[in-house]
Protein backbone atom coordinates (compact mmCIF):
# COMPACT_ATOMS: atom_id res chain seq x y z
CA UNK A 1 0.00 0.00 0.00
CA UNK A 2 1.38 3.17 -0.74
CA UNK A 3 0.95 6.33 1.49
CA UNK A 4 -0.65 9.38 0.25
CA UNK A 5 0.39 12.74 -0.12
CA UNK A 6 -1.21 13.63 3.12
CA UNK A 7 -0.01 10.77 5.35
CA UNK A 8 3.55 11.24 3.81
CA UNK A 9 3.31 15.34 5.47
CA UNK A 10 2.30 14.12 8.59
CA UNK A 11 5.32 11.52 8.96
CA UNK A 12 7.82 14.58 8.03
CA UNK A 13 6.21 16.23 10.72
CA UNK A 14 6.17 13.86 12.66
CA UNK A 15 10.45 13.48 11.92
CA UNK A 16 10.75 17.03 12.40
CA UNK A 17 9.13 16.81 15.99
CA UNK A 18 11.52 13.67 17.07
CA UNK A 19 14.82 16.03 15.41
CA UNK A 20 13.70 18.54 18.35
CA UNK A 21 13.36 16.37 20.95
CA UNK A 22 16.78 14.52 20.19
CA UNK A 23 18.53 18.00 20.02
CA UNK A 24 16.76 18.97 23.30
CA UNK A 25 17.57 15.46 24.89
CA UNK A 26 21.18 15.65 24.06
CA UNK A 27 21.84 18.87 24.80
CA UNK A 28 20.46 18.49 28.44
CA UNK A 29 22.54 14.97 28.54
CA UNK A 30 25.24 17.07 27.50
CA UNK A 31 26.64 14.05 25.87
CA UNK A 32 26.00 11.77 23.59
CA UNK A 33 25.26 10.59 19.36
CA UNK A 34 23.34 13.60 17.78
CA UNK A 35 25.08 13.18 13.91
CA UNK A 36 24.03 9.16 13.34
CA UNK A 37 20.63 10.24 15.72
CA UNK A 38 19.48 12.59 13.28
CA UNK A 39 20.36 10.36 10.05
CA UNK A 40 18.22 7.52 11.07
CA UNK A 41 15.64 9.86 12.34
CA UNK A 42 13.07 9.38 8.86
CA UNK A 43 13.79 5.51 9.13
CA UNK A 44 12.80 5.17 12.65
CA UNK A 45 9.72 7.81 12.12
CA UNK A 46 8.39 5.69 9.11
CA UNK A 47 8.81 2.17 10.89
CA UNK A 48 7.63 3.17 13.80
CA UNK A 49 4.27 4.94 12.90
CA UNK A 50 3.79 3.31 9.19
CA UNK A 51 4.99 -0.05 9.40
CA UNK A 52 5.62 -2.00 12.46
CA UNK A 53 3.08 -3.86 13.99
CA UNK A 54 3.24 -2.75 17.79
CA UNK A 55 1.63 -1.83 20.91
CA UNK A 56 3.28 0.47 23.14
CA UNK A 57 0.21 -0.41 25.71
CA UNK A 58 1.82 -3.47 25.44
CA UNK A 59 5.40 -3.77 24.59
CA UNK A 60 5.48 -7.82 25.32
CA UNK A 61 2.69 -8.45 22.78
CA UNK A 62 3.85 -11.86 21.12
CA UNK A 63 2.63 -11.01 18.15
CA UNK A 64 4.40 -7.48 17.38
CA UNK A 65 6.98 -6.60 15.05
CA UNK A 66 10.71 -6.76 16.51
CA UNK A 67 12.96 -3.51 16.30
CA UNK A 68 16.78 -3.96 17.33
CA UNK A 69 18.82 -1.08 17.07
CA UNK A 70 21.94 -2.40 16.30
CA UNK A 71 23.88 0.86 16.54
CA UNK A 72 22.98 1.74 19.85
CA UNK A 73 24.81 5.07 20.19
CA UNK A 74 21.94 6.27 18.11
CA UNK A 75 19.15 5.74 20.89
CA UNK A 76 18.39 9.08 21.30
CA UNK A 77 16.26 8.76 18.18
CA UNK A 78 14.75 5.57 18.88
CA UNK A 79 14.01 7.03 22.33
CA UNK A 80 12.44 9.80 21.00
CA UNK A 81 10.20 8.01 18.87
CA UNK A 82 9.57 5.44 21.80
CA UNK A 83 8.23 8.50 24.12
CA UNK A 84 5.87 9.87 21.61
CA UNK A 85 4.31 6.66 20.96
CA UNK A 86 3.69 6.40 24.80
CA UNK A 87 6.09 3.27 25.85
CA UNK A 88 7.04 6.01 28.58
CA UNK A 89 6.85 9.05 30.15
CA UNK A 90 8.59 12.07 27.65
CA UNK A 91 10.03 13.73 30.43
CA UNK A 92 12.82 10.33 30.36
CA UNK A 93 13.73 12.32 28.01
CA UNK A 94 15.26 14.61 29.87
CA UNK A 95 17.05 12.58 32.22
CA UNK A 96 18.92 10.89 29.11
CA UNK A 97 22.34 9.69 30.87
CA UNK A 98 22.16 11.17 34.15
CA UNK A 99 22.49 8.56 37.19
CA UNK A 100 19.00 6.25 38.30
CA UNK A 101 17.62 7.37 34.61
CA UNK A 102 15.46 5.34 32.65
CA UNK A 103 17.18 5.88 29.31
CA UNK A 104 20.80 4.80 29.37
CA UNK A 105 23.78 5.93 27.51
CA UNK A 106 22.91 3.33 25.29
CA UNK A 107 20.20 0.83 25.11
CA UNK A 108 19.01 -1.25 27.76
CA UNK A 109 16.70 -4.25 27.92
CA UNK A 110 14.71 -2.86 31.11
CA UNK A 111 13.56 0.28 29.13
CA UNK A 112 9.80 -0.36 27.57
CA UNK A 113 10.41 -1.01 23.89
CA UNK A 114 13.82 -2.39 23.98
CA UNK A 115 14.32 -6.00 23.48
CA UNK A 116 17.99 -6.88 23.78
CA UNK A 117 20.32 -4.99 25.07
CA UNK A 118 23.03 -2.89 22.64
CA UNK A 119 26.20 -0.45 22.04
CA UNK A 120 29.02 -2.88 21.72
CA UNK A 121 29.00 -2.86 17.43
CA UNK A 122 28.21 -5.67 15.21
CA UNK A 123 26.27 -8.00 17.25
CA UNK A 124 22.67 -6.57 16.68
CA UNK A 125 22.13 -8.31 13.15
CA UNK A 126 22.82 -11.50 14.79
CA UNK A 127 20.26 -11.09 17.20
CA UNK A 128 17.44 -9.86 15.14
CA UNK A 129 18.49 -13.14 13.32
CA UNK A 130 17.69 -14.87 16.42
CA UNK A 131 14.33 -13.17 16.93
CA UNK A 132 13.65 -14.07 12.92
CA UNK A 133 14.65 -17.57 13.72
CA UNK A 134 12.17 -17.72 16.55
CA UNK A 135 9.34 -16.60 14.44
CA UNK A 136 9.81 -19.50 12.34
CA UNK A 137 9.49 -21.56 15.18
CA UNK A 138 6.60 -20.12 16.83
CA UNK A 139 5.14 -19.97 13.33
CA UNK A 140 4.51 -16.34 13.92
CA UNK A 141 4.46 -13.75 11.13
CA UNK A 142 5.77 -11.08 12.85
CA UNK A 143 8.87 -9.50 11.16
CA UNK A 144 11.97 -8.42 12.70
CA UNK A 145 13.90 -5.17 11.82
CA UNK A 146 17.81 -4.15 12.82
CA UNK A 147 18.82 -0.99 12.02
CA UNK A 148 22.72 -0.97 11.11
CA UNK A 149 25.59 1.82 11.06
CA UNK A 150 27.49 1.87 7.99
CA UNK A 151 30.92 1.98 10.22
CA UNK A 152 29.33 -0.91 11.78
CA UNK A 153 29.90 -3.05 8.87
CA UNK A 154 33.03 -2.93 9.91
CA UNK A 155 32.58 -5.79 12.42
CA UNK A 156 33.02 -9.12 11.50
CA UNK A 157 30.14 -10.47 13.27
CA UNK A 158 27.62 -8.52 10.96
CA UNK A 159 28.77 -10.20 8.05
CA UNK A 160 28.48 -13.39 9.97
CA UNK A 161 24.93 -13.06 10.71
CA UNK A 162 24.83 -11.84 7.17
CA UNK A 163 25.84 -15.19 6.34
CA UNK A 164 23.63 -17.49 8.04
CA UNK A 165 21.00 -15.17 7.77
CA UNK A 166 20.64 -16.04 3.72
CA UNK A 167 21.18 -19.69 4.56
CA UNK A 168 18.29 -20.13 6.49
CA UNK A 169 16.55 -18.23 4.61
CA UNK A 170 14.74 -15.98 6.43
CA UNK A 171 12.59 -13.81 4.67
CA UNK A 172 10.82 -12.37 7.75
CA UNK A 173 14.37 -10.17 8.74
CA UNK A 174 14.70 -6.86 7.42
CA UNK A 175 17.99 -5.01 8.04
CA UNK A 176 18.63 -1.08 7.11
CA UNK A 177 21.82 0.32 6.63
CA UNK A 178 21.97 4.09 8.24
CA UNK A 179 24.81 5.48 5.39
CA UNK A 180 25.82 8.50 6.51
CA UNK A 181 29.18 7.95 5.29
CA UNK A 182 30.82 9.02 8.55
CA UNK A 183 32.32 7.55 11.72
CA UNK A 184 34.22 8.45 14.57
CA UNK A 185 37.37 9.09 13.37
CA UNK A 186 36.52 10.42 9.76
CA UNK A 187 34.72 9.53 6.65
CA UNK A 188 34.28 5.70 6.00
CA UNK A 189 36.31 5.54 2.63
CA UNK A 190 39.17 6.91 4.53
CA UNK A 191 38.69 4.93 7.90
CA UNK A 192 37.74 1.33 6.52
CA UNK A 193 36.40 1.24 2.48
CA UNK A 194 33.38 -0.90 2.54
CA UNK A 195 32.10 -0.32 -0.58
CA UNK A 196 30.98 -1.95 -3.23
CA UNK A 197 27.76 -2.38 -0.31
CA UNK A 198 24.71 -3.31 -1.80
CA UNK A 199 27.19 -6.02 -4.26
CA UNK A 200 28.50 -7.41 -0.90
CA UNK A 201 25.22 -8.19 0.76
CA UNK A 202 23.97 -9.56 -2.39
CA UNK A 203 26.71 -11.55 -2.79
CA UNK A 204 25.97 -13.16 0.29
CA UNK A 205 22.36 -13.94 -0.49
CA UNK A 206 20.07 -10.57 0.42
CA UNK A 207 17.52 -8.69 -1.51
CA UNK A 208 19.64 -5.31 -1.45
CA UNK A 209 17.58 -1.82 -2.01
CA UNK A 210 19.73 1.70 -2.11
CA UNK A 211 17.13 4.45 -1.12
CA UNK A 212 17.40 7.95 -0.13
CA UNK A 213 17.01 7.18 3.59
CA UNK A 214 15.63 10.86 4.14
CA UNK A 215 12.70 10.67 1.18
CA UNK A 216 9.26 9.07 3.49
CA UNK A 217 7.79 8.20 0.15
CA UNK A 218 11.06 5.68 -0.73
CA UNK A 219 11.41 4.36 2.88
CA UNK A 220 7.87 3.49 2.75
CA UNK A 221 8.36 1.94 -0.17
CA UNK A 222 10.97 0.20 0.44
CA UNK A 223 9.93 -1.82 3.54
CA UNK A 224 6.75 -2.44 1.61
CA UNK A 225 8.72 -4.14 -0.99
CA UNK A 226 11.02 -6.21 1.64
CA UNK A 227 7.69 -7.48 3.00
CA UNK A 228 7.06 -9.23 -0.17
CA UNK A 229 10.76 -10.79 -0.74
CA UNK A 230 10.40 -14.47 -0.10
CA UNK A 231 13.28 -17.10 0.97
CA UNK A 232 15.93 -14.48 1.30
CA UNK A 233 16.57 -11.46 3.65
CA UNK A 234 16.21 -7.91 2.76
CA UNK A 235 18.98 -4.86 3.60
CA UNK A 236 17.45 -1.53 2.58
CA UNK A 237 20.95 0.51 2.04
CA UNK A 238 19.39 3.86 3.36
CA UNK A 239 21.81 6.98 1.91
CA UNK A 240 21.53 9.47 4.47
CA UNK A 241 23.30 12.73 5.86
CA UNK A 242 24.67 12.71 9.25
CA UNK A 243 23.17 15.28 11.61
CA UNK A 244 20.40 15.49 8.88
CA UNK A 245 18.37 18.69 9.92
CA UNK A 246 20.74 20.76 11.55
CA UNK A 247 22.94 22.65 8.80
CA UNK A 248 26.16 22.99 11.18
CA UNK A 249 25.76 19.51 12.27
CA UNK A 250 25.54 18.11 8.55
CA UNK A 251 27.91 15.96 7.27
CA UNK A 252 30.28 17.48 10.48
CA UNK A 253 32.16 14.19 12.11
CA UNK A 254 32.48 16.33 15.16
CA UNK A 255 28.68 15.94 15.91
CA UNK A 256 29.07 11.63 15.75
CA UNK A 257 29.62 12.11 19.26
CA UNK A 258 29.23 15.59 20.77
CA UNK A 259 26.24 17.27 22.16
CA UNK A 260 25.17 20.71 20.88
CA UNK A 261 26.09 23.18 23.40
CA UNK A 262 23.65 25.86 24.74
CA UNK A 263 23.90 28.20 21.48
CA UNK A 264 23.94 25.33 19.01
CA UNK A 265 20.58 23.86 20.91
CA UNK A 266 19.02 27.00 20.49
CA UNK A 267 20.21 27.72 16.79
CA UNK A 268 19.23 24.25 15.96
CA UNK A 269 15.37 24.64 17.38
CA UNK A 270 15.02 27.61 14.67
CA UNK A 271 16.44 25.96 12.16
CA UNK A 272 14.02 23.26 13.20
CA UNK A 273 11.31 25.41 13.25
CA UNK A 274 11.14 25.25 16.64
CA UNK A 275 10.60 28.83 18.56
CA UNK B 1 35.88 -50.17 39.51
CA UNK B 2 33.61 -46.83 38.97
CA UNK B 3 31.64 -46.19 36.11
CA UNK B 4 33.40 -44.00 33.56
CA UNK B 5 30.93 -41.55 31.22
CA UNK B 6 31.55 -38.53 29.41
CA UNK B 7 30.54 -35.79 30.56
CA UNK B 8 29.04 -34.39 27.09
CA UNK B 9 27.42 -37.52 26.08
CA UNK B 10 25.35 -37.01 29.17
CA UNK B 11 24.89 -33.61 28.04
CA UNK B 12 23.47 -34.64 24.39
CA UNK B 13 21.57 -37.29 25.92
CA UNK B 14 20.08 -34.37 29.00
CA UNK B 15 18.85 -32.16 25.84
CA UNK B 16 17.27 -34.40 24.20
CA UNK B 17 14.97 -35.08 27.44
CA UNK B 18 14.35 -31.55 28.17
CA UNK B 19 13.74 -31.38 24.24
CA UNK B 20 10.84 -33.85 24.69
CA UNK B 21 9.74 -32.24 28.02
CA UNK B 22 9.05 -28.51 25.43
CA UNK B 23 9.34 -27.17 22.48
CA UNK B 24 11.11 -23.89 23.83
CA UNK B 25 14.02 -25.58 24.32
CA UNK B 26 16.56 -24.71 21.28
CA UNK B 27 20.17 -25.63 20.71
CA UNK B 28 22.65 -23.47 19.05
CA UNK B 29 26.12 -25.09 17.93
CA UNK B 30 28.86 -23.69 15.68
CA UNK B 31 30.20 -26.63 13.92
CA UNK B 32 31.38 -28.53 17.11
CA UNK B 33 27.93 -30.78 17.22
CA UNK B 34 29.44 -34.32 16.99
CA UNK B 35 32.49 -33.07 19.39
CA UNK B 36 29.73 -31.53 21.55
CA UNK B 37 27.27 -34.29 21.83
CA UNK B 38 24.16 -31.51 20.76
CA UNK B 39 24.05 -33.66 17.39
CA UNK B 40 22.12 -35.88 19.78
CA UNK B 41 19.74 -33.53 19.92
CA UNK B 42 19.78 -32.59 16.01
CA UNK B 43 18.96 -35.65 15.45
CA UNK B 44 15.97 -35.49 17.19
CA UNK B 45 14.49 -32.11 16.84
CA UNK B 46 15.91 -31.12 13.34
CA UNK B 47 14.02 -27.76 13.14
CA UNK B 48 14.92 -26.77 16.86
CA UNK B 49 18.65 -26.71 16.10
CA UNK B 50 20.71 -24.08 14.48
CA UNK B 51 24.52 -25.31 13.54
CA UNK B 52 25.89 -21.40 13.04
CA UNK B 53 28.90 -22.72 11.38
CA UNK B 54 32.26 -21.56 12.67
CA UNK B 55 31.41 -18.06 13.62
CA UNK B 56 30.74 -18.20 17.43
CA UNK B 57 29.97 -14.73 17.76
CA UNK B 58 26.89 -15.12 15.75
CA UNK B 59 25.58 -17.86 17.54
CA UNK B 60 25.89 -15.97 21.23
CA UNK B 61 24.16 -12.79 19.74
CA UNK B 62 21.75 -15.14 17.64
CA UNK B 63 21.17 -17.02 20.70
CA UNK B 64 20.07 -13.44 22.75
CA UNK B 65 18.10 -13.01 19.92
CA UNK B 66 16.01 -16.38 20.42
CA UNK B 67 15.98 -16.00 24.47
CA UNK B 68 14.57 -12.71 24.17
CA UNK B 69 11.53 -14.21 22.34
CA UNK B 70 10.94 -17.14 25.19
CA UNK B 71 13.34 -19.70 23.67
CA UNK B 72 15.20 -21.71 26.60
CA UNK B 73 18.50 -21.61 24.40
CA UNK B 74 21.59 -24.14 24.79
CA UNK B 75 24.66 -22.84 23.02
CA UNK B 76 27.62 -25.36 22.73
CA UNK B 77 30.62 -25.50 21.89
CA UNK B 78 34.26 -25.91 22.76
CA UNK B 79 35.13 -23.54 25.94
CA UNK B 80 38.09 -21.82 24.78
CA UNK B 81 35.66 -20.20 22.13
CA UNK B 82 32.74 -19.99 23.97
CA UNK B 83 34.37 -17.80 26.43
CA UNK B 84 37.17 -16.21 24.47
CA UNK B 85 36.09 -15.30 21.11
CA UNK B 86 32.55 -14.74 21.61
CA UNK B 87 33.25 -13.11 25.25
CA UNK B 88 32.14 -9.24 24.08
CA UNK B 89 28.73 -11.32 22.96
CA UNK B 90 28.35 -13.20 26.24
CA UNK B 91 29.15 -9.89 28.16
CA UNK B 92 27.06 -7.61 26.48
CA UNK B 93 24.21 -9.56 23.96
CA UNK B 94 23.62 -12.22 26.99
CA UNK B 95 24.07 -11.22 30.41
CA UNK B 96 23.59 -7.56 30.12
CA UNK B 97 20.39 -8.25 28.50
CA UNK B 98 19.49 -11.15 31.33
CA UNK B 99 18.70 -13.64 28.65
CA UNK B 100 17.74 -17.18 29.13
CA UNK B 101 21.10 -18.68 27.19
CA UNK B 102 22.92 -21.49 28.52
CA UNK B 103 26.40 -21.81 27.13
CA UNK B 104 27.69 -25.64 27.80
CA UNK B 105 31.07 -25.24 26.62
CA UNK B 106 32.79 -28.95 26.18
CA UNK B 107 36.52 -29.49 25.69
CA UNK B 108 37.80 -27.19 28.79
CA UNK B 109 41.78 -27.67 30.30
CA UNK B 110 44.21 -28.88 29.41
CA UNK B 111 42.74 -32.60 29.26
CA UNK B 112 41.96 -32.01 26.03
CA UNK B 113 45.08 -33.31 25.15
CA UNK B 114 46.94 -33.92 21.89
CA UNK B 115 45.38 -30.55 20.45
CA UNK B 116 47.22 -28.42 22.40
CA UNK B 117 47.03 -25.03 23.61
CA UNK B 118 45.14 -23.30 21.39
CA UNK B 119 42.32 -25.45 22.09
CA UNK B 120 42.72 -25.71 25.94
CA UNK B 121 41.09 -23.76 28.06
CA UNK B 122 42.40 -22.91 30.79
CA UNK B 123 40.89 -18.96 31.81
CA UNK B 124 37.21 -19.60 31.11
CA UNK B 125 35.89 -19.84 34.57
CA UNK B 126 38.01 -16.34 35.23
CA UNK B 127 36.81 -14.54 32.53
CA UNK B 128 32.71 -15.87 32.77
CA UNK B 129 32.64 -15.35 36.22
CA UNK B 130 33.52 -11.98 35.80
CA UNK B 131 30.52 -11.15 34.07
CA UNK B 132 27.57 -9.92 36.11
CA UNK B 133 24.55 -11.76 36.06
CA UNK B 134 26.09 -14.77 35.00
CA UNK B 135 25.89 -18.71 36.97
CA UNK B 136 28.81 -20.87 36.31
CA UNK B 137 28.79 -24.14 37.15
CA UNK B 138 31.73 -27.05 36.72
CA UNK B 139 30.25 -30.50 37.32
CA UNK B 140 32.47 -33.34 38.64
CA UNK B 141 31.16 -36.51 36.82
CA UNK B 142 28.62 -37.62 34.19
CA UNK B 143 25.39 -37.44 36.10
CA UNK B 144 26.24 -34.23 38.22
CA UNK B 145 26.27 -32.89 34.63
CA UNK B 146 22.87 -34.32 33.94
CA UNK B 147 21.58 -32.65 37.41
CA UNK B 148 23.56 -28.84 36.46
CA UNK B 149 22.14 -28.99 32.89
CA UNK B 150 18.74 -29.99 34.34
CA UNK B 151 19.21 -26.91 36.98
CA UNK B 152 20.50 -24.82 34.53
CA UNK B 153 16.81 -25.13 32.11
CA UNK B 154 14.56 -24.18 35.39
CA UNK B 155 16.18 -21.32 36.39
CA UNK B 156 16.06 -18.43 34.56
CA UNK B 157 19.01 -16.45 33.36
CA UNK B 158 22.23 -16.98 31.42
CA UNK B 159 24.45 -20.04 32.92
CA UNK B 160 27.92 -21.23 31.91
CA UNK B 161 28.43 -25.05 32.45
CA UNK B 162 31.86 -26.19 31.97
CA UNK B 163 32.70 -30.25 30.62
CA UNK B 164 35.86 -31.73 29.57
CA UNK B 165 36.81 -33.78 26.98
CA UNK B 166 37.78 -36.92 28.21
CA UNK B 167 35.60 -40.00 30.00
CA UNK B 168 35.50 -39.20 33.66
CA UNK B 169 34.48 -41.93 36.78
CA UNK B 170 31.47 -40.95 38.23
CA UNK B 171 31.67 -39.95 41.60
CA UNK B 172 30.82 -42.10 44.76
CA UNK B 173 28.20 -41.69 47.15
CA UNK B 174 27.91 -37.86 45.80
CA UNK B 175 25.26 -35.90 46.83
CA UNK B 176 22.82 -34.56 44.23
CA UNK B 177 23.88 -31.25 42.74
CA UNK B 178 22.14 -28.21 44.51
CA UNK B 179 23.15 -24.65 42.65
CA UNK B 180 24.67 -22.81 44.78
CA UNK B 181 25.95 -25.44 47.13
CA UNK B 182 28.71 -27.10 47.85
CA UNK B 183 28.60 -30.92 48.78
CA UNK B 184 30.20 -31.89 51.68
CA UNK B 185 32.11 -35.52 50.30
CA UNK B 186 33.66 -36.42 53.47
CA UNK B 187 34.22 -34.71 56.81
CA UNK B 188 37.82 -34.23 58.17
CA UNK B 189 39.17 -31.75 60.72
CA UNK B 190 42.66 -31.19 59.91
CA UNK B 191 42.82 -29.78 56.05
CA UNK B 192 39.75 -28.92 53.70
CA UNK B 193 40.42 -30.23 50.11
CA UNK B 194 38.03 -27.83 47.75
CA UNK B 195 37.79 -28.94 44.05
CA UNK B 196 35.52 -28.91 40.80
CA UNK B 197 35.31 -31.05 37.79
CA UNK B 198 37.76 -33.59 36.90
CA UNK B 199 39.99 -32.54 40.38
CA UNK B 200 37.44 -33.93 42.37
CA UNK B 201 38.60 -37.29 42.08
CA UNK B 202 42.03 -36.64 42.60
CA UNK B 203 41.26 -34.96 46.06
CA UNK B 204 39.16 -37.76 46.94
CA UNK B 205 42.59 -40.06 46.24
CA UNK B 206 44.42 -37.47 47.92
CA UNK B 207 42.40 -37.45 50.95
CA UNK B 208 42.77 -41.50 51.04
CA UNK B 209 46.41 -41.16 50.79
CA UNK B 210 46.53 -38.36 53.65
CA UNK B 211 44.49 -40.50 55.89
CA UNK B 212 46.96 -43.05 56.14
CA UNK B 213 49.47 -40.90 57.80
CA UNK B 214 46.60 -39.92 60.40
CA UNK B 215 45.56 -36.62 58.37
CA UNK B 216 42.19 -36.32 58.74
CA UNK B 217 40.86 -34.42 55.53
CA UNK B 218 37.58 -32.67 54.76
CA UNK B 219 36.83 -32.87 50.54
CA UNK B 220 34.41 -30.62 49.28
CA UNK B 221 33.00 -30.93 45.71
CA UNK B 222 32.00 -27.30 44.65
CA UNK B 223 30.31 -27.71 41.26
CA UNK B 224 29.19 -24.13 41.57
CA UNK B 225 31.87 -21.35 40.97
CA UNK B 226 29.50 -18.48 41.33
CA UNK B 227 27.45 -17.89 43.58
CA UNK B 228 29.81 -19.27 45.65
CA UNK B 229 28.89 -21.64 48.77
CA UNK B 230 29.91 -19.12 51.77
CA UNK B 231 28.33 -20.68 54.65
CA UNK B 232 30.23 -24.59 53.69
CA UNK B 233 33.73 -22.47 53.37
CA UNK B 234 33.07 -20.86 56.50
CA UNK B 235 32.32 -23.95 58.48
CA UNK B 236 35.00 -25.64 57.06
CA UNK B 237 37.54 -22.34 57.98
CA UNK B 238 36.36 -22.57 61.37
CA UNK B 239 36.44 -26.79 61.66
CA UNK B 240 39.68 -27.30 59.48
CA UNK B 241 43.59 -25.44 59.80
CA UNK B 242 43.32 -24.45 55.48
CA UNK B 243 42.50 -25.36 52.38
CA UNK B 244 44.06 -26.75 49.38
CA UNK B 245 42.09 -25.61 46.20
CA UNK B 246 42.18 -27.80 42.91
CA UNK B 247 41.18 -27.25 39.38
CA UNK B 248 42.14 -27.85 36.03
CA UNK B 249 41.91 -23.99 35.00
CA UNK B 250 44.81 -21.28 35.50
CA UNK B 251 45.45 -20.08 39.51
CA UNK B 252 44.22 -16.64 38.44
CA UNK B 253 40.29 -16.38 38.17
CA UNK B 254 39.37 -19.60 38.79
CA UNK B 255 37.19 -21.85 41.88
CA UNK B 256 40.55 -20.93 43.97
CA UNK B 257 40.65 -17.45 43.78
CA UNK B 258 36.60 -17.03 44.09
CA UNK B 259 37.43 -19.28 47.29
CA UNK B 260 40.28 -17.27 48.11
CA UNK B 261 38.26 -13.93 47.35
CA UNK B 262 35.67 -14.83 50.00
CA UNK B 263 38.32 -16.62 52.87
CA UNK B 264 40.39 -13.84 52.91
CA UNK B 265 37.28 -11.15 52.97
CA UNK B 266 35.21 -12.88 55.79
CA UNK B 267 36.99 -16.09 57.17
CA UNK B 268 41.05 -15.62 56.66
CA UNK B 269 42.98 -19.09 57.01
CA UNK B 270 46.01 -20.51 54.97
CA UNK B 271 45.10 -21.43 51.29
CA UNK B 272 47.23 -23.28 48.94
CA UNK B 273 46.23 -23.81 44.92
CA UNK B 274 46.60 -26.68 42.76
CA UNK B 275 45.74 -25.33 39.15
CA UNK B 276 48.19 -24.29 36.10
CA UNK B 277 50.61 -21.75 36.75
CA UNK B 278 50.61 -18.93 34.12
CA UNK B 279 51.79 -21.80 31.35
CA UNK B 280 50.01 -22.15 28.08
CA UNK B 281 49.10 -25.78 27.98
CA UNK B 282 50.69 -28.10 24.90
CA UNK B 283 50.04 -31.83 23.48
CA UNK B 284 50.22 -34.71 24.78
CA UNK B 285 47.97 -37.44 26.99
CA UNK B 286 46.06 -36.75 29.62
CA UNK B 287 48.00 -38.49 32.39
CA UNK B 288 51.38 -36.89 31.36
CA UNK B 289 49.92 -33.73 31.13
CA UNK B 290 48.50 -33.59 34.33
CA UNK B 291 51.63 -34.98 35.53
CA UNK B 292 53.41 -31.55 34.48
CA UNK B 293 51.07 -29.27 35.28
CA UNK B 294 51.00 -30.74 38.70
CA UNK B 295 47.20 -31.44 39.02
CA UNK B 296 47.36 -34.89 40.45
CA UNK B 297 46.65 -36.64 43.50
CA UNK B 298 50.00 -36.49 44.71
CA UNK B 299 50.40 -32.83 44.14
CA UNK B 300 47.66 -32.04 46.19
CA UNK B 301 48.93 -34.49 48.76
CA UNK B 302 52.50 -32.90 48.77
CA UNK B 303 50.21 -29.82 49.63
CA UNK B 304 48.36 -30.09 52.34
CA UNK B 305 51.03 -31.70 54.00
CA UNK B 306 53.06 -28.50 53.62
CA UNK B 307 50.27 -26.71 54.75
CA UNK B 308 49.77 -28.52 57.53
CA UNK B 309 53.56 -28.40 58.63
Amino acid sequence: MLLDSRKIKELEDKAREIRVMIVQMLARAGSGHPGGSLSSTDILTCLYYAVMRHNPKDPSWPDRDRFHLSKGHCCPALYAVLAEQGYFAKDELWKLRKFGCLLQGHPERHTPGIEVCSGSLGQGLSVALGMSLAARLDRKDYRTYCLLGDGEVQEGNIWEAAMAAAHYKSDNLCAILDYNGFQIDGRVTEVMAIEPLAEKWRSFGWYALEIDGHNMAAIHKAFATAKKIKEKPTIIIAKTIKGKGVSFMENVVDFHGRAPSRDEHDLAMKELGES
Amino acid sequence: MAEMLYQRDVYGKTLVELGRRTADVVVCDADLSGSTRTALFAREFASRFFNFGVAEQNMMAASAGLASCGKVVFASTFAMFASGRAWDQVRNTICYSGLNVKIVATHAGITVGPDGASHQAIEDIAIMRAIPNMTVIVPCDGPETREAVLAAFETPGPFYIRLGRAKVPSIDKRPEFRLGKGALLQEGSDVTLVACGIMVQEALKAAAELAKNKISVRVINMPTIKPLDENILAEAARQTKGFVVCEEHSVTGGLASAVAETLSEKHPAPIVRIGVKNRFGQSGDETALLAEYQLTCADIVRSAQSLLA
